[in-house]
């Protein structure tokens, strides 16, 4: 078992076939995901890849079954096909594409909301999810871990992939990476709550970043519902301050959003803070070997 | 990317917005001739990305142009929380009965918009935000609902407005509602919003955040860049579109992924206070994931062109690009260095881990690169990195 994404997925491909596109279908097909078709408008009717490409996203599922869309189209199309996708109320949407307007997530993050919240959003600008052995939507390299019992979330990609490497005796159940943009879909707690859940996750890895308060957010919904060992890091101790202008994001949060601000309200409410990627996998290497 | 508020204003004009009329003026002849065409009493304002210009001094009224140039001289060349005031904003002078604060922004923990709205605008918002935040209204607006003007004049009913200014104030919030949609901000900000003597209401001041990621749909913002204002090695990188941001100290960094990179910034700064001079990173630099040989050769330019490096980090994990292949880019660029005269001479520690990291390892090892060294963990690497940089190379 794993969360949101399992051996029965079935991924369709947004964007199948463009360069980027292209290229991690392959990888994700070499690395046994069961993906079954791609979309692309102007090219339905083709076979790329070995796969049939379809008009549309519901069309692709009423032929393929599919319940997993991962989006590669370019950020100026990217909010069209996030918003195709929740039409069709495809269960799983993971938007792998970088450099969305933030106008445009925040507008398909709302007509998500406004139609019931039937299809789960993972990023944009993020690696997508594995189920090391069981399947695997986005860029996350197939090969650097194995299958076991840690869950991931994170909002770096490469710092995933380091921490999924250090623990690949342990294995994970699922690694998820939600993308570091000011608005994503899934957050650290949707993540946090589906491992609390999901009976093959013993213990639980978050990576989190500088900037916005989700991590003191995430802290706050460990102490009252997570009874599984949480062990996290954050990045960004002694990057510079970013310019910031007027009032506005002081009066919101009230927070600054610095790593040690993250720290310490993690640290709070009992989950170990590793200072270093290879610390907080030797954190976790502890809280694993004492099961 | 923060506009100047002389921009800010003009993008407000242009949406219908009622401002002051102003001229920038860069030098104090510049101020006096602004002052003279305005005439009458004007205020003399610093033109810097950042916030509390007023406290420290770097916004002035004057009586006439004479004045105007007194104020212009006090302020030019003043430095305001690190930025330095190149230019100023020489405006008519308000007339002012009221003071209020406006803005929109992304409210990221609710993934919505939102108008903030008060009253009791000015220099002390943040505190009156802070004391007495019932004096402080915050709507969320959705994105698929936007502002309308019924909605415009609920958000300054709720912000506490009075009755005479809440047909200018909805006005005025309608109009900024599309800037802030239409060209793509994250934040627009009005304090004060005024009610001017004669019944108008006006932005004495604007302040926004324009969304890099919608160039491709916004060209014209292209020219609201700082070019003055940017680093000269920054300005390097970005022409080969590397993600560069220069930093104070002397251990030059080269990583792939911004996670990576941010936490590599870390963990040389931590293994740096053990060594005398506390060494620290000249630099963040994310060559991203592909990491060719031409980007690692553009990166490792773009460091060794920085006086204060003195030794260099590069640390790579490979995932989508196995390792392999970054440490014949690493190879390459040496090569690529050295025929055009600039052979690295830093000593240079290189971590790589992930997929087929001994091939990697191996072949680094066969190149026998000078002053090069292979140091198998992120946290052991990082610490000789700062030795090196510590020993002065």
């Amino acid at each position: 078992m794993a969360i949101w994404l399992t051996e029965n997925s079935k991924i369709i491909v947004q964007g199948m076939t463009g360069g980027e596109g292209t290229k991690h279908t392959r990888r994700m097909l070499a690395s046994g995901a069961r993906v079954v078709g791609g979309v692309n408008a102007r090219k339905a009717g083709i076979t790329h890849e070995g796969l049939p490409v379809f008009g549309t996203v519901a069309e692709a599922m009423a032929e393929t079954g599919a319940d997993v869309s991962v989006v590669f189209v370019p950020p100026a199309f990217t909010k069209a096909a996030v918003k195709e996708a929740i039409d069709a109320e495809i269960p799983l949407c993971v938007v792998i594409t970088e450099g969305v307007p933030v106008h445009d997530s925040t507008e398909f993050w709302a007509y998500a909301v406004a139609k019931g919240n039937k299809t789960r959003i993972i990023g944009p600008n993020c690696p997508g999810i594995a189920s090391p052995g069981a399947s695997n939507a986005g860029i996350i390299p197939a090969d650097i871990t194995t299958a076991g019992r840690i869950g991931l979330v994170s909002k770096s990609g490469t710092l995933t992939y380091q921490l999924m490497y250090e623990l690949r005796d342990f294995g994970f159940s699922t690694a998820v990476g939600i993308g570091g943009d000011p608005v994503i879909g899934t957050t650290h707690i949707d993540a946090l709550q589906a491992f609390q859940e999901d009976p093959d996750t013993d213990a639980i890895v978050m990576i989190g970043e500088i900037g916005g308060d989700a991590e003191e957010r995430a802290a706050a919904y460990i102490e009252q519902h997570v009874t599984k060992p949480v062990v996290a890091y954050v990045a960004g101790f002694t990057a510079p301050e970013g310019k910031t202008m007027g009032h506005a994001g002081a009066i919101v949060s009230g927070s600054a959003g610095t790593a040690q601000a993250k720290k310490e309200a993690l640290e709070k409410v009992g989950v170990r803070v590793g200072k270093t990627p290879s610390e907080t996998a030797r954190l976790m290497r502890e809280i694993m070997q004492a099961r | 990317m923060d506009l100047f508020e002389h921009q800010a204003k003009e993008l407000f004009a242009d949406y219908g917005i009622p401002v002051p009329r102003g001229i920038v003026a860069h030098t104090v002849e510049e101020a006096r001739a602004a002052a003279e065409q305005l005439t009458g009493r004007v205020v003399v304002k610093a033109q810097v990305k950042t916030g509390g210009r007023g406290k420290a001094g770097g916004v002035k009224v004057a009586d006439d142009a004479a004045d105007a140039v007194e104020k212009a001289k006090a302020i030019l060349g003043m430095d305001i929380k690190g930025h330095t005031v190149h230019k100023v904003l020489v405006e008519e002078a308000s007339a002012i009965a009221e003071e209020y604060y406006f803005s929109f922004l992304l409210d990221r923990a609710n993934r919505t918009f939102l108008a903030i709205c008060s009253a009791a605008g000015g220099m002390d918002i943040e505190e009156v935000a802070h004391s007495t935040p019932e004096k402080v209204a915050k709507v969320p607006v959705s994105a698929l609902d936007g502002v309308d003007r019924a909605k415009a004049r609920e958000i300054a009913v709720a912000g506490g407005l009075p009755e005479q200014s809440l047909d200018g104030a909805a006005e005025l919030i309608e109009k900024l509602w599309c800037c802030f949609v239409d060209e793509d901000a994250t934040l627009v900000e009005v304090n004060p919003m005024i009610l001017s003597a004669d019944g108008q209401v006006k932005a004495l001041d604007g302040k926004v955040t324009l969304d890099d990621n919608a160039v491709f749909r916004q060209s014209e913002h292209e020219a609201y860049a700082d070019k003055a204002a940017e680093d000269p090695l920054e300005a390097k990188a970005k022409e080969k579109d590397l993600n560069y941001v220069k930093l104070d100290g002397d251990v030059g960094i080269i990583g792939n992924g911004a996670g990576l990179v941010m936490s590599t910034l870390d963990v040389v700064a931590y293994a740096g206070e053990a060594f005398p001079g506390k060494p620290s990173p000249a630099n963040f630099l994310d060559i991203g994931g592909g990491a060719s040989a031409e980007v690692m050769a553009a990166g490792l330019e773009i460091i060794l062109s920085d006086p204060s490096v003195k030794s260099i980090f590069v640390n790579v994990f490979g995932g989508i690009t196995s390792c392999d292949a970054v440490a014949n880019g690493i190879v390459a660029a040496f090569k690529l260095l050295e025929s055009r005269g600039e052979a690295v001479t830093h000593p240079l520690v290189v971590r790589l881990d992930g997929n087929n990291a001994q091939l990697g390892r191996q072949i680094l090892a066969d190149a026998a690169l000078p002053r090069v060294e292979l140091v198998d963990t992120m946290d052991e690497a990082a610490k000789r990195a700062a030795e090196l940089a510590a020993v002065g190379a």
